[in-house]
């Protein structure tokens, strides 16, 4: 049975692979004309680059969870404050947009790290569920308090860009500067991180914590603070997020109840607790969402990447890079 | 003494442990008799007060009976309080008036989906994120039932029937997978079904809703919230006795198997596929029964009333209620209820300032959870288990009693 | 009379061999003992009969009948029980509701009874009560009934996992490593109810263990294994004085001498 449903995933996984890349070569034989070509690499580019949003929000759960074993319902929220600071900075202020954009992200930082200590380590040693639950609530409270916030409210707010309205473009194809800034400020981010885990010692005391609590622990590292500088992080990846999103939809309290249950498939699509299958994850669930809103009928656009999910669930319980760990009796 | 001495094997299998069962249900009975036979044949309009007078006549005799029962020293303590509680659900109608009448029936359907998702999730340790999807299949299955002519004695065995179907589908992500993957396979199933009753307007209305008329039963109508309110205490009452009779048979027991060591549990011979699949049909019935009667009760559905935030509470109510008893349900659930209504209250008291604040009732409902977690772990009814073993310990409570063993090691990587 | 009968029996985890062409039989009413070194193969040998691993190849037969190809869940009913080195109790439930899952496989009436609770349930749930009733007295946890096990001691929890075994009514029991993380007193006790279920109870066990003195003691035979092949077979004796044996324990660059 297992390895029926292991070659099913590979034959369907390599088929969905095979006409991802298929248009360029189909309007090279003539099947597909040069419009069709762009529409659909038009879909792609703005999938990739909501699905880069998705991924950050899903690295950051990811990051906390491998860390400290927590399932962070309330990642969304930290993205939406990120973008709240950003909009408060930038709009409100009127400061420059890059040191707008640094002071919000170092915002987000902070209140990761006061979040880990003030809501988190009450909490530490309860069953994994009641701890899901408190980052639940603490969501709602984040939400209820940001619209308590004088200036925020529950109004939505757009944030101007040095890029907004301006495109790129790259032949036929018509790329708007902030897709593209989206996609690049992604892939530059993910390279620090992965430079910072592999080279750095901080970095490397996170691993070891998120490996094994109490063995890093009788090495020397000190978890508690390892713990509240991976929620810093994470939150930080959070703010960038929401600095990234707030451009191509608007800044609001409800913006980030919304990416969770898309950040969540994604993570969860990658195999939980995988970095690389979160990014994964994410580009996935956006693009899937884009040609779906685009080529099926209207509402599909939602259900299309939930499908995703459970087919992938169904052959690959573990998700795509999930690791398999059986239990020893 | 019972440690020392051999003990009735019957006490092991009962309702209550430690009470007296029997006497329990005729008394109980024999006061709804009075109840109704007053009701019907009372000379003079019986006023509120009245009723008040009776009923708390009626609970000081029933609980003497059954105190004095177990006089014995092992206690009737359950079937006493449960007692008095049956007595205060069924005197309800008469004495609360009808605003405050219609928020108990409210907190009676949320219990009975509880009690199916505490049976899930507290007792086979599988986690559901798409309850909402089994009351909104209820629900349907009623309205739609009910717009074709059908009283209740069709309707809602049809939505149990339908709904424990969906949750056999809903549930199979269970066979393969736990934790968060199981939480988000449900969630995406959920939706899916959200989206298909929003879409297939045809049938259900789509977005526009559907509405439904007074349900009832073999030519009798239930036109009134008194009446509304009984059947919801009817239904959960049967509701909380099938999960309780779950809890003390063979079936419960394989849940917590599963819950406690999957390995274990199928050495013991527990079919693992076979019992989680039985959880969730068991689970989303439950929900599908309370779904149906959230329908009659409100007189209109549509799928707007049953998202992922619908899910949510359902889970916080199991949080709050406490996951360790089929009782945490009707705590959580009053406490679903009552929350909001208490928050609106005090809103009006409040200077406008702070009153007329946004998002001020959604704050206080995710500051309370954070704070029952911390403060209370297992629930109200845990909170319950405390104040009732202090008196009966006074003057030797120990303040670590229930203090729950912490786990820094829990690693759901190593499992 | 051969009661299980293992043939040829293998199992690869990628790369490594951890169980190697091994056969043996054991006969009805006596006690069987595989020692070995860590690593050895001893308890994936029980995973193996319990039907937790898929063996790459090989039989398993009980009572002459294949039960290579069944799901793990059936093996309790057939009559094989088993406990488990680290101990698998369900720790947020009582020792009722543990030992009344060993009368699991011996149940009659299905989930849909049992939301009515009706006069049948009500019947078979007291003669499983009855049933528990004998363990319990057999092994003293009169103490410990409706205790939670997450509140008990170690000691404790390796007896009611023994009598969670034994209320399975089993043929043949899987005991790994019994003694194991129990003190001195509570090995002697062990060790005597391990004779106990033999001679009184007439169940037939097997067991992996590595107190020596234990396994003198109760053991009619002893099977020694190293890297998932056997080396020697016989009484307690004669496979102590195996030269192969002392090898794996003493000898070679693996200094695994915690059981000799």
């Amino acid at each position: 049975m297992d390895r029926v449903l292991g070659r099913i995933w590979w034959l369907l996984s390599a088929s969905a692979v095979i006409a991802f890349f298929s248009p360029p070569v189909l309007w090279l034989f003539g099947v597909m004309d040069g419009a069709q070509l762009t529409q659909y690499l038009q879909q792609v580019v703005s999938g990739t680059a909501n699905g880069c949003v998705y991924a950050l929000v899903a690295l950051g759960i990811v990051l906390i969870y491998k860390a400290t074993e927590t399932i962070n319902f309330a990642q969304g929220e930290l993205m939406m404050v990120g973008a709240f600071l950003a909009f408060t900075f930038i709009t409100m202020y009127g400061l420059n947009f890059w040191l707008g954009a640094a002071l919000a992200v170092a915002g987000g930082v902070l209140f990761g790290m006061a979040t880990d200590r003030a809501i988190i380590r009450p909490v530490v040693g309860q069953p994994v569920f009641a701890i899901v639950m408190v980052t639940l609530g603490f969501g709602f409270v984040i939400r209820a308090v940001v619209s308590m916030v004088p200036g925020w409210g529950t109004d939505t707010y757009a944030l101007a860009t040095p890029f907004s309205g301006a495109d790129l473009r790259l032949g036929a194809l018509v790329v708007s500067q902030d897709y593209a800034a989206i996609i690049a400020s992604t892939v530059v981010l993910c390279g620090f991180l992965f430079l910072f885990f592999r080279y750095t010692r901080l970095g490397v005391a996170m691993e070891a914590s998120s490996e094994n609590q109490l063995a890093a622990y009788y090495m020397g590292i000190p978890v508690k603070r390892v713990y509240t500088l991976i929620w810093g992080l994470s939150a930080g990846v959070a703010a960038f997020a929401g600095l990234l999103l707030a451009p191509i939809t608007f800044i609001h309290t409800q913006m980030g109840f919304g990416v969770i249950f898309k950040a969540f498939p994604a993570a969860i699509l990658g195999g939980f607790g995988s970095i690389p299958g979160a990014i994964v994850g994410g580009l996935i669930i956006g693009i899937v969402e884009a040609l779906a809103g685009f080529y099926l009928p209207e509402g599909f656009k939602d259900v299309a990447a939930y499908v995703v999910l459970l087919i992938v669930l169904l052959l690959k319980p573990e998700g795509i890079f999930g690791r398999v760990v059986v239990k020893k009796v | 003494m019972r440690f020392l001495f051999k003990t009735d094997y019957a006490q092991d299998t009962r309702l209550f442990p430690f009470g007296g069962t029997k006497r329990f249900w005729s008394g109980l009975a024999l006061y709804a008799a009075i109840l109704v036979a007053l009701a019907h044949y009372a000379p003079v309009a019986l006023t509120s007060t009245h009723w008040l007078g009776l009923a708390i006549v009626y609970a000081v005799a029933f609980g003497a009976v059954l105190l004095r029962q177990n006089a014995d020293g092992e206690g009737g303590h359950a079937a006493f309080w449960y007692g008095l509680l049956g007595v205060a659900a069924l005197s309800a109608p008469f004495v609360l008036d009808l605003y405050f009448l219609s928020q108990i029936t409210f907190v009676y359907v949320y219990a009975i989906a509880g009690v199916g998702l505490i049976l899930l999730l507290g007792m086979c340790g599988q986690i559901s994120l798409g309850h909402a999807a089994f009351m909104a299949c209820g629900a349907y299955t009623a309205a739609l039932l009910q717009a074709q002519g059908f009283d209740l004695l069709v309707t809602l065995p049809a939505a149990i029937l339908l709904s424990a179907l969906l949750g056999v589908v809903i549930g199979l992500p269970a066979l393969r997978m736990t934790g968060i993957y199981l939480a988000f396979a449900t969630y995406a199933f959920a939706f899916i079904v959200e989206e298909v009753l929003a879409r297939w307007d045809g049938l259900t209305g789509g977005n526009m809703g559907f509405v439904l008329s007074d349900p009832s039963i073999l030519g009798y109508t239930f036109d009134s919230e008194q009446k509304m309110y009984y059947l919801a205490m009817v239904l959960f009452a049967l509701t909380l006795l099938a999960g309780l009779n779950i809890r003390r048979s063979s079936t419960g027991r394989a849940f917590m198997a599963i819950r406690d060591s999957e390995t274990a549990a199928e050495a013991m011979g527990v079919n693992l596929a076979v019992y989680k699949t039985t959880a969730f049909a068991i689970s989303a019935g439950m929900a599908g029964l309370a779904g149906a009667v959230y329908a009659h009760l409100l007189f209109f559905i549509s799928p707007e009333g049953f998202t992922i935030l619908l899910s949510i509470n359902l889970l916080v109510l199991a949080v709050i209620g406490g996951l360790a008893s089929m009782h945490g349900a009707i705590f959580g659930a009053a406490f679903i209820v009552v929350l909001p209504q208490l928050i609106s209250l005090t809103k009006d008291s409040l200077p406008p300032v702070v009153g007329q604040l946004p998002g001020l009732e959604s704050g206080i409902f995710g500051l309370v959870i954070i704070l029952f977690v911390i403060l209370e772990p297992m629930g109200l009814h845990g909170r319950w288990m405390k104040i009732k073993t202090y008196f009966q310990l006074f003057p030797l409570y120990k303040r670590g009693t229930f203090r729950r063993q912490k786990s820094y090691m829990v690693s759901e990587k190593n499992r | 009379m051969t009661l299980l009968e293992v043939e040829n029996l293998a199992v690869h985890f990628g790369g490594i061999k951890a169980v190697d062409g091994v056969s043996f039989g054991v006969d009805k009413g006596e006690i069987f003992t595989i020692i070995g070194p860590n690593g050895a193969g001893k308890s994936t040998i029980f995973n193996l009969v319990s039907r937790i691993y898929q063996p790459t190849s090989g039989r398993i037969r009980f009572e002459g009948k294949d039960i290579t190809g069944l799901p793990a869940h059936r093996i309790a009913g057939l009559g094989i029980a088993r406990t488990f080195q680290n101990i698998e109790l369900f720790d947020m439930a009582t020792v009722l509701d543990n030992m009344m899952l060993g009368r699991h496989a011996h149940r009659r009436t299905g989930p849909f009874a049992h939301l009515f609770f009706g006069p049948a349930t009500r019947a078979e749930e007291l003669a499983h009560r009855r049933k528990i009733e004998e363990v319990i007295d057999f092994l003293d946890l009169q103490h410990y009934r409706d205790q939670m096990i997450a509140n008990l001691p170690y000691g404790v929890r390796k007896v009611v996992e023994l009598g969670r075994a034994l209320c399975t009514e089993p043929k043949i029991l899987l005991l790994d490593e019994p003694s194991s993380g129990l003190n001195v007193e509570e090995t002697e006790d062990m060790s005597f109810w391990i004779s106990d279920i033999k001679n009184i109870l007439g169940i037939t066990v097997i067991m992996v263990e590595h107190d020596m003195n234990l396994v003198n003691e109760v053991s009619d035979r002893v099977l020694a294994l190293n890297y998932g092949r056997v080396i020697a077979t016989g009484t307690p004796a004669e496979v102590q004085a195996h030269p192969e044996v002392i090898r794996a324990y003493l000898g070679g660059d693996d200094t695994e001498t915690e059981a000799a």
